[in-house]
């Protein structure tokens, strides 16, 4: 699936809430509670995304050409937003995540989660996923 | 409210009318102001004087010899005997007009960190301070080679005076402490440490920005030789605050920021600074932001300081009951004597997602370590939910708290 596909799915999936948040919310924290928790050893301080008031942890690998993330968070509202954004961008060529426009997050209500004065760190977590694709880019 | 008596001095309906924001909606529901410790919100009058001074007394004060800079400057003087008053200050010039708490510490820490501190001297503060009366200090003293020495507080969150008087000596040049702690919402007894400090010599600061607003403060009364507090929590306008300062010890200080205003003469060899308080006050001040805050102390006392206190204690009464009846929720901060600020943590859901879940319902709450990361470690704790109230909340507004906790809880758990 591309980028853009799973965007699209997960658009669709958060539509069936209409404008009801409660279901968006619940949906949310139901998708963080099933992200597959990062390999402890990777839990560390130097995995920490900054400027976030919860803790977000973030390890990315290459694999075959593709950029797998994998990660969690002590907040599980930041951990869903985790699990989303896994699930766009794992598993794609450092290009295609370069290039990602990401538009699903407005489309799927999360728009204010990009407010710099957010505490979950949304904004920075994408910055760190581009970041880390730009240097794995940069090596190859 | 329960009691009639108090209905009659105390009419939180009218008092709510006042302030235009609270009839907003936010996310679809009537907004719940419960973030009154961070910025608290501005009365009409407040905004009135705001805007009156823009649309018809603009000018620049002290030195236009045309009407309305004249004008301005007498109405912003009289903003300054306001203050005064109010906090019943001896003189207007001990009153200095800052851009809040936070630039009243840091120009009190440089100041008197210039002239009096030398290596090895000590500066006290308390584990419940604010970063902005940790990090002025420990600029200063990392400077000076002084060391920051710390009062440490009890599980409760009360300051132990016991450790206070033992930190107490000839090395000690300054006492920096917070009146109430906008954590833990922990009234301090600062007339007892001011006593303490003063039987060794010592100037005591107050950082008084979580206490204006909940209570009458006379700095003549404490004998505190500075107090501070931002405007903005006062139901004032951001960008101003106020240092105060005994005159003796304000003429003892040099300048913090120099410029226009707080010369008396000027070559390029020397300057002679002028009399306070402008010494203190370079630059053009945000005379909007003075006006606005003399506006606010007019209306917070028109309702009355002890009308307010009292109200306040019986939220914080109300609120506290509620809350602890939540399964899994611990308050942080139990000390005897509190202002109206409740912290609480719930098990095994983070602060963040609780603020989340609040604000969707129209709450606003605070969630974080409130920069007072040194008291989230003593507690071991990565921060915690904040509701701080104010005079115009009401027990139905505690309740749509309580109500929003139980349904965050049920969804995040």
């Amino acid at each position: 699936m591309t980028i853009e596909e799973t965007e699209k799915e997960i658009t669709e999936e958060f539509e069936l809430f209409g404008n009801e948040w409660e279901g968006k919310y619940e949906h949310l924290i139901d998708l963080g509670r099933s992200l597959p928790l990062i390999d402890n050893k990777y839990k560390t301080d130097d995995k920490l995304i900054r400027g976030c008031q919860s803790k977000v942890w973030l390890h990315s690998e290459i694999q075959d050409g593709k950029i797998i993330f994998t990660g969690d968070s002590d907040a599980i509202i930041t951990k869903g937003i985790v699990a989303l954004m896994i699930r766009v961008l794992s598993n794609h060529t450092p290009d295609e995540i370069i290039n990602a426009q990401l538009d699903f997050i407005d489309k799927v209500g999360l728009k204010e989660h990009l407010s710099p004065t957010r505490a979950n760190g949304l904004v920075n977590m994408i910055k760190q996923m581009k970041m880390d694709s730009l240097a794995y880019k940069a090596k190859t | 409210m329960n009691s009639t008596i108090k209905d009659r001095v105390f009419d939180v309906v009218s008092v709510r009318e006042s302030f235009p924001i609270l009839s907003k909606k936010v996310n679809g529901k009537t907004l719940v102001y419960l973030d009154s410790g961070a910025t608290a919100q501005k009365p009409q009058t407040v905004i009135d004087a705001v805007d009156n001074y823009y649309r018809n007394q603009n000018a620049n004060i002290h030195r236009g010899v045309h009407t309305l800079s004249q004008e301005i400057t007498v109405i912003y003087e009289n903003a300054r005997a306001t203050i005064q008053n109010h906090l019943n200050a001896k003189y207007p010039h001990e009153i200095i007009f800052t851009s809040g708490t936070t630039e009243s510490i840091n120009l009190l820490a440089a100041s008197f960190g210039k002239k009096f501190l030398q290596a090895g001297d000590e500066i006290i503060i308390s584990a419940m301070e604010h970063h902005s009366n940790i990090l002025p200090w420990q600029v200063v003293c990392e400077e000076k080679g002084a060391v920051l020495k710390v009062i440490p507080i009890s599980e409760k969150g009360e300051l132990l005076l016991d450790e206070y008087k033992k930190l107490l000596s000839s090395k000690t040049k300054m006492v920096a402490i917070t009146h109430i702690s906008n954590t833990l919402g922990t009234l301090n007894p600062v007339k007892q440490i001011v006593e303490l400090a003063h039987e060794k010599g010592i100037p005591v600061l107050i950082d008084g920005a979580q206490a204006v607003p909940h209570q009458k403060v006379d700095v003549q009364v404490l004998d505190a030789d500075f107090y501070c507090f931002s405007g903005h929590k006062l139901f004032g306008p951001t960008g101003v605050g106020i240092l105060y300062g005994k005159e003796k010890w304000l003429n003892e200080l040099p300048p913090y920021k120099v410029g226009g205003g707080t010369i008396k003469m000027v070559t390029f060899e020397k300057t002679v600074y002028a009399d306070l308080p402008l010494k203190f006050e370079a630059g053009t001040p945000h005379i909007a932001g003075g006006i606005g805050l003399a506006a606010a102390i007019d209306y917070v006392n028109s309702i009355g300081l002890e009308n307010i206190q009292e109200y306040e204690k019986e939220l914080l009464h109300y609120a506290t009951g509620k809350l602890s009846a939540i399964s899994g929720l611990k308050i942080i901060g139990n000390a005897k004597e509190k202002a109206s600020v409740i912290s609480f943590v719930i098990e095994g859901i983070h602060p963040l997602d609780i603020g989340t879940i609040l604000d969707k319902l129209g709450i606003a709450v605070r969630t974080g370590h409130h920069c007072t990361q040194p008291l989230m470690e003593f507690y071991c704790i990565p921060g915690t939910v904040r509701a701080s109230f104010a005079f115009y909340n009401t027990k139905e507004e505690i309740d749509l708290l309580i109500a929003g906790i139980e349904k965050a809880i049920k969804m995040l758990k």
